[in-house]
């Protein structure tokens, strides 16, 4: 079943870069892809447009049948209510704890505290922190960090799973934990997850589909691909 | 039906979590918040008393208005029905309030009673020496020049008097004392939506990354704004505080010293009730309005979503 449909997109920031040229892609429900490419290439921008955050110049790219460039600002919180969206630098509130980063997501939407309460223990528990609730982010590690923000990212069980580079700053032991959480995601929850990478051995090891852009267009797009398929990135 | 309940009971509770993070912001924040009541706290203080000064001198300006009064003097020749048309001509003048004839023989029982001297003095003389008369009360303090001119010209007219020079004075002077304190509140109350909007930029600053969370977690544009308003609408709150109670303890402090003391026997104070009641809400009011409009700015101008 098709859920992401991008048509013929362009985007062209206002001081004349072109980041994305005539990019058309379908995604279905449940896929888990990752997009690469070199820095400039325009993964960060696709990412950006599809949790809008860039409208597109030209095209549509429609999610679950809502067309996101068509969004107004005042109602864009709509769609990001049904996305996760996960970073490379966590972006967690250093004052809170682990719970409350987490809750936090969910009382910004006028949740009842005993509503949020099992959902976020639920959420964290497929991350592998239950036993961290009360840690504050300053003491846990780069990996735990980034494991918070998953569970901050699907504790609303989103259709939709964005990560901008999630393992950038971690190890490649760290970074393998986390792509394991990821994909219990996908396969546990449905959730279809869009990453953007860098890392080549994830990549291969994952054997998901893969989306190769340059220079803003789309030069390959496999089926349990992986990053031998690019040398030249 | 059960939807529409959800949402509201929803709303609800953003609105509290709007208003429990406005106070906590105010003293997460609070060497700032402090800087912006405490210049709350001066301009209001000034603000009240511009107010006291202004409604006094307003309320002492009445009182001599009404007091003042154009006193005309018919000649001594004149007719009852002489009399009869210069009432009538004077109260065909527009600016004229209200025309009392009293005659000479009120004004012989009236200056009988002030002393023995006078009362014998009178009794003694068998003609009535004073003159008949009109006491003219006019709309505005200001009219009571022209009015007395424009009496002057009419037939079988001695004089008409009222306290030439000095009510003049006084007035105009009350006038420049209400004019420079109206500027000053005004320019002072600008001063303070702008320190307050200051003090909200930095909030939104210092709350940046927790701002940009709450948007990619799907919090509403609304629930996002609503805190820092509050924010500012507290700081206005709390700024007025003090100013309120300075303004209530010291007026009636300074009612009872001008009441009690003989030299300001001239002066009446405006009584305290609801004088003070009616200011401290007006002293509210700026306050907060003046909070949220400051952070609204700040927020308008700063809070990009």
């Amino acid at each position: 079943m098709r859920f992401i449909e991008i048509k013929n997109c362009y985007k062209v920031y206002k001081n004349g870069v072109a980041a994305i040229a005539d990019l058309t892609l379908n995604i279905n429900k449940g896929e888990f892809i990752f997009v690469i490419g070199a820095s400039g290439s325009g993964k960060s921008t696709l990412i950006k447009m599809l949790y809008r955050e860039e409208k597109p110049t030209k095209g549509t790219v429609e999610i679950g049948g809502i067309n996101v460039g068509k969004l107004r600002n005042r109602t864009v919180y709509k769609l990001r209510r049904k996305l996760g969206i996960v970073f490379q630098d966590f972006k967690l509130l250093p004052k809170l704890t682990v719970y409350e980063n987490v809750a936090f997501a969910l009382e910004c939407l006028g949740m009842k505290g005993s509503e949020i309460r099992p959902k976020v223990i639920k959420a964290l528990d497929h991350v592998g922190l239950k036993d961290k609730i009360r840690s504050f982010p300053g003491e846990l590690s780069g990996g735990e960090q980034q494991r918070v923000c998953i569970a901050r990212a699907i504790v609303n069980n989103p259709k939709l799973l964005i990560c901008d580079e999630p393992t950038g700053n971690l190890d490649p032991k760290t970074s393998k934990g986390i792509m394991e959480v990821l994909e219990n995601i996908n396969k546990e929850l449905g959730t279809t997850i869009i990453m953007a990478t860098h890392d080549k051995e994830i990549v291969n090891r994952m054997k998901k589909r893969v989306i190769v852009l340059e220079d803003g267009l789309l030069a390959e797009d496999h089926e349990k691909g992986s990053y031998k398929a690019s040398e030249s990135i | 039906m059960r939807k529409e309940v959800i949402k509201r009971v929803k709303a609800f509770r953003i609105l509290g979590r709007s208003i429990r993070d406005s106070f906590k912001s105010v003293f997460r924040n609070f060497s700032l918040s402090i800087a912006s009541i405490l210049c709350t706290t001066i301009t209001l203080i000034l603000v009240a008393i511009a107010i006291v000064i202004s409604a006094n001198v307003n309320h002492i300006t009445k009182d001599m208005e009404e007091e003042l009064t154009i006193v005309v003097y018919a000649n001594a020749d004149t007719s009852d029905e002489q009399l009869k048309q210069i009432e009538n001509e004077i109260k065909e003048i527009s600016e004229v309030a209200s025309v009392v004839a009293k005659s000479k023989e009120e004004w012989r029982l009236e200056m009988k009673s002030y002393s023995e001297t006078l009362n014998t003095t009178l009794e003694y003389l068998e003609e009535n020496p004073l003159l008949d008369s009109f006491i003219v009360t006019v709309n505005d303090a200001e009219d009571l020049r022209p009015v007395a001119l424009e009496i002057r010209e009419m037939n079988n007219i001695e004089s008409a008097n009222y306290g030439e020079g000095m009510v003049e004075d006084i007035i105009s002077v009350f006038d420049i004392i209400q004019t420079v304190t109206l500027v000053m509140v005004i320019a002072l109350i600008v001063v303070t939506a702008f320190l307050i909007s200051n003090t909200i930029k930095l909030t939104i600053f210092s709350r940046r990354s927790e701002i940009e969370i709450m948007r990619l977690v799907g919090s509403s544009n609304t629930s996002i704004k609503l805190p820092f308003v509050f924010e500012g609408f507290l700081l206005g709150i709390l700024g007025s505080i003090i100013p309120i109670i300075i303004m209530i303890y010291g007026y009636l402090i300074m009612y009872e010293q001008i009441s009690n003391s003989s030299s300001f026997s001239i002066i009446e104070l405006i009584s305290p009730m609801p004088f003070i009641l009616i200011t401290s809400i007006t002293l509210l009011l700026i306050g907060s309005l003046v909070g949220m409009f400051g952070s609204a700015r700040a927020v308008r101008k700063y809070l990009k979503i």
